[in-house]
């Protein structure tokens, strides 16, 4: 019964992967070369739709990420460099528009906040691995009264 | 020490859950605009009516503008259209339209028939002075004061509420400044 079921969810999730990426956008851009199509494709994925929030440049339909597009194709044909291309795009658009959020003082928490949960995390767990191994330190008896346990029990063997 | 451990997976419930209360309250389409206190971006565009007509960045000196980026294929922008007629009668403030990856003709044809509130249309059918104030759709409203400097970004309608809430406070705290010779 799980098993079909996990089956089943797996298909669906295969065939939706398929029917989206067979919506990606269409239009044809000519590279001088296999360099400015790397960093066409590149910057089209690390760009976001100002529109529709979800999705870069390269996976978005609508008209705006159409014309980012072809802003980015024309300033590659330019010969303008990366770092260029993306500042043109943060003073319009604002930071907004990187999926890769630069290091700055409000990003602090965003960039530095899982490694501190993970810390956090680890220190908690150290804590509490201590104080069970502390509790197995101790002796549930003291030595006279495991004197007279044993005392005891050998009365009782006899 | 051991009961406090107990309690740091209530302490970090309570902390998610505050922060993902406050996220049902947040509008993630409100983006604050990069251009906020920049100034103006250069344009040289031809006017909707007259082809001959050609505007600069220059010709906005001195008044109190109220841009507002529009077209025929949006239907937000039929909404907010009667309630521009009303701000045209404001004599505080220009009303400039920028006609926005339009046709020509269907954007003529919108003013006349259900009027028109601005005080000059720009013609912008190539997108190139909404790329740079970076429009991503329309309607969008921006509020550039007296000295070419944006002071707002306003995406989506405008209605009486709207006016109230967010564009009067503004538009009073320019001319105030306006007034003093800032």
């Amino acid at each position: 019964m799980f098993k079909t079921f996990i089956v089943t969810l797996l298909t669906y999730l295969t065939l939706t992967i398929s029917v989206s990426s067979n919506a990606s956008p269409v239009e044809t851009f000519a590279f001088k070369d296999d360099v400015t199509k790397v960093r066409f494709q590149t910057l089209t994925k690390e760009l976001r739709c100002p529109k529709c929030q979800n999705q870069d440049l390269a996976d978005s339909n609508s008209p705006i990420a159409a014309d980012l597009r072809k802003q980015i194709y024309a300033q590659l044909t330019q010969g303008r460099s990366d770092q260029e291309i993306v500042d043109y795009m943060v003073a319009r658009y604002g930071e907004f528009v990187l999926y890769r959020p630069r290091v700055t003082s409000l990003t602090y928490v965003l960039w530095f906040g899982p490694i501190l949960a993970l810390l956090l995390g680890a220190v908690i767990v150290v804590l509490i691995l201590r104080s069970r191994n502390n509790k197995k330190e101790e002796p549930a008896l003291t030595s006279t009264e495991q004197d007279k346990v044993s005392a005891l029990l050998n009365k009782k063997a006899k | 020490m051991n009961k406090a451990i107990r309690f740091i997976p209530l302490v970090l419930i309570v902390l998610l859950g505050i922060v993902l209360y406050r996220g049902l309250s947040l509008d993630p389409r409100a983006m604050p605009s990069a251009l906020v206190g920049k100034p103006m971006p250069d344009f040289k565009l031809t006017t909707l009516l007259d082809e001959n007509k050609v505007v600069t960045k220059a010709d906005l000196k001195g008044n109190i503008v109220l841009l507002n980026v529009w077209a025929t294929w949006c239907p937000t922008c039929r909404y907010e259209h009667p309630y521009l007629l009303d701000i045209a009668k404001n004599k505080d403030i220009m009303l400039y339209g920028v006609n926005y990856k339009d046709d020509k003709v269907l954007a003529k044809k919108w003013l006349s028939t259900l009027g028109n509130p601005y005080n000059i249309t720009l013609f912008d059918d190539e997108g190139k002075l909404g790329l740079d104030l970076g429009v991503y759709g329309a309607p969008e409203t921006f509020v550039v004061d007296h000295n070419g400097i944006i002071r707002k970004r306003f995406a989506g309608a405008i209605d009486r509420n709207v006016w109230i809430s967010e564009f009067m406070p503004l538009i009073t705290e320019i001319l105030t400044e306006q007034k003093q010779g800032k």
